[in-house]
């Protein structure tokens, strides 16, 4: 029974391991994707957008891990929610490695363009997305409910940089309309890094169910408080 | 928790201040301990049981070896009576009803309560006479076609009727393990208790056996309270609506089946489900 349960613990390290590592990778992609933008490096961009395969096969791999791991075991309890947290973490930490890309196609129809502004907000958004993903990342793997409440409680600043993102270039989109192509494409690179930040709330509602069996998921802020 | 919970003393610290779950008030109880302590000479092998139990539904005990769960469960129809030097303190009701009180028919209490065992122990008879004996010794069928009726009922709800209606007369002894525990089940079914026993029903049989006790037992709960000990957790998570999880004689944790197996409240019970016990 020991030895059972030492070779599911080693399997379940190596679980985390292999997600920890997709979600480095999915930062990475982010931060490239970003710094392509701001540099209008259009070599970078296009490593961001042929460089999926990475994150595939790791989403493939990890949810075969999960499958096995469920066959063979059958885990209970704190074991269960751990696996049922890394599918779901998974399919995120994916969707994050895609909005990457997307952040590139826009990033590179942005390069073709005269730049519309110094941007400013875009750089903040994109720190702040990538801090979420990280710190949702670490609560999962020191089972930190509170860094994971944190998470959640940041996800309101990237929603109201979004909201000011787009009202600023608005205004300038009404002044001159060649710059409507792309604005629009800086609206859309800032809905890809809020998304990237909910991606990064998904985790950390997954680790907070995974840990204390409680679910916070679609809650007001205040009912899912400590 | 409310006042009725009682607390777990030590246990090396990893138990909280705990005790069973109450039932929420709503649910009807069929089997209620209260205090209830069991010796093995001098030793305290129950040590302060409180637990309802519900009719007509699963009630699945876990815990591992020499944990208490089949002395509590064979205290329920008073079948540790038989075991010398033992003593019972506390009350089993059932239905309202003290068990332990003076005057208790102990032959009528396990004729309402059956038990089936882990081994499964047909008589040396056929598999007819198995059924019926309960119903003889008892005179509980006035006729013999009353009796071949309540033979053939009683092997039916124990989902065994197809496989010997035309070999009844034959021994008992003659048909395969997962047949003669599903005999063992129809002979307790015979006499038309409210409430089974089952300690380990399944942990002699084979996969398949198993699967046909388990689906029996989803089957019978409609008519009967059944409570069952076992070691298979997954066994336990498949058949039962509640569980209790026994350790050291204590009842650390009871609450519904999906709750103990997706999130217990305590850590021991954690520790036993998930395989990292002891």
């Amino acid at each position: 029974m020991e030895r059972v349960v030492r070779h599911f613990q080693e399997e379940l390290e190596a679980l985390q391991a292999r997600l920890l590592e997709m979600g480095g990778l999915a930062e990475e992609r982010v931060r490239a994707a970003v710094q392509g933008l701001m540099s209008r490096d259009v070599a970078l961009i296009d490593k961001v957008l042929y460089g999926d395969e990475p994150i595939n096969e790791l989403h493939i791999e990890v949810d075969q891990r999960c499958f096995r791991l469920l066959a063979l075991y059958q885990p209970m309890a704190t074991d269960l929610r751990a696996i049922v947290a890394a599918v779901k973490i998974n399919t995120d930490l994916e969707r994050v490695g895609d909005l990457a890309v997307n952040i590139a196609e826009a990033a590179k129809r942005y390069a073709a363009h005269p730049p519309v502004k110094r941007l400013i907000d875009i750089p903040r958004m994109t720190d702040l997305a990538q801090a979420m993903l990280r710190d949702a990342l670490d609560s999962f793997v020191r089972r930190d409910t509170a860094l994971a409440q944190r998470v959640l409680n940041e996800d309101d600043v990237l929603d109201s940089l979004k909201t000011h993102i787009f009202r600023e270039l608005l205004t300038y989109m009404l002044q001159n309309p060649s710059t409507v192509e792309p604005s629009l494409d800086l609206i859309l690179i800032s809905r890809h890094l809020e998304r990237i930040g909910d991606h990064a709330t998904n985790i950390a509602e997954d680790v907070i169910f995974m840990v204390s069996a409680r679910d916070v998921r679609h809650q007001a802020p205040s009912e899912s408080e400590f | 928790m409310n006042g009725a919970a009682r607390s777990v003393p030590s246990l090396a610290g990893l138990v909280r201040q705990a005790g069973p779950t109450p039932a929420p008030p709503q649910l009807p109880v069929k089997i209620q301990a209260e205090g209830l302590n069991f010796y093995y000479g001098a030793k305290r092998a129950l040590e302060d049981i409180a637990v309802r139990i519900h009719p007509n539904v699963v009630t699945a005990f876990i815990g591992p070896s020499g944990c208490g769960k089949s002395t509590f469960l064979r205290t329920l129809n008073r079948m540790n009576d038989i075991i010398p030097e033992t003593r019972v303190e506390g009350q089993v009701l059932i239905d309202g009803r003290d068990i332990y009180e003076p005057g208790v028919d102990v032959v009528a209490l396990r004729r309402r309560v059956g038990m089936v065992f882990q081994k499964s122990n047909p008589f040396p008879k056929s598999i007819f006479d198995n059924v019926a004996y309960g119903l003889r010794i008892n005179a509980m069928a006035g006729s013999r076609s009353e009796l071949a009726g309540r033979v053939e009922e009683s092997l039916r709800q124990a989902a065994l009727w197809e496989e010997v209606k035309d070999r009844l007369h034959e021994s008992a002894l003659a048909i395969s393990g997962g047949q003669q525990q599903r005999l063992c089940i129809a002979r307790a079914l015979a006499v038309r208790p409210d409430i089974l026993l089952m300690d380990e029903p399944a942990s002699a049989l084979d996969p398949i056996a198993t699967q046909r006790i388990e689906e029996l037992v989803y089957d019978l709960k409609k008519t009967y309270t059944i409570v069952i000990v076992t070691h298979n957790m997954q066994q336990a998570a498949r058949v039962s609506d509640y569980t209790a999880f026994f350790w050291l004689g204590k009842l650390v944790e009871y609450d519904r089946t999906d709750k103990i197996f997706t999130a217990p409240a305590e850590k021991l019970t954690e520790d036993y489900v998930t395989g990292r016990f002891g």
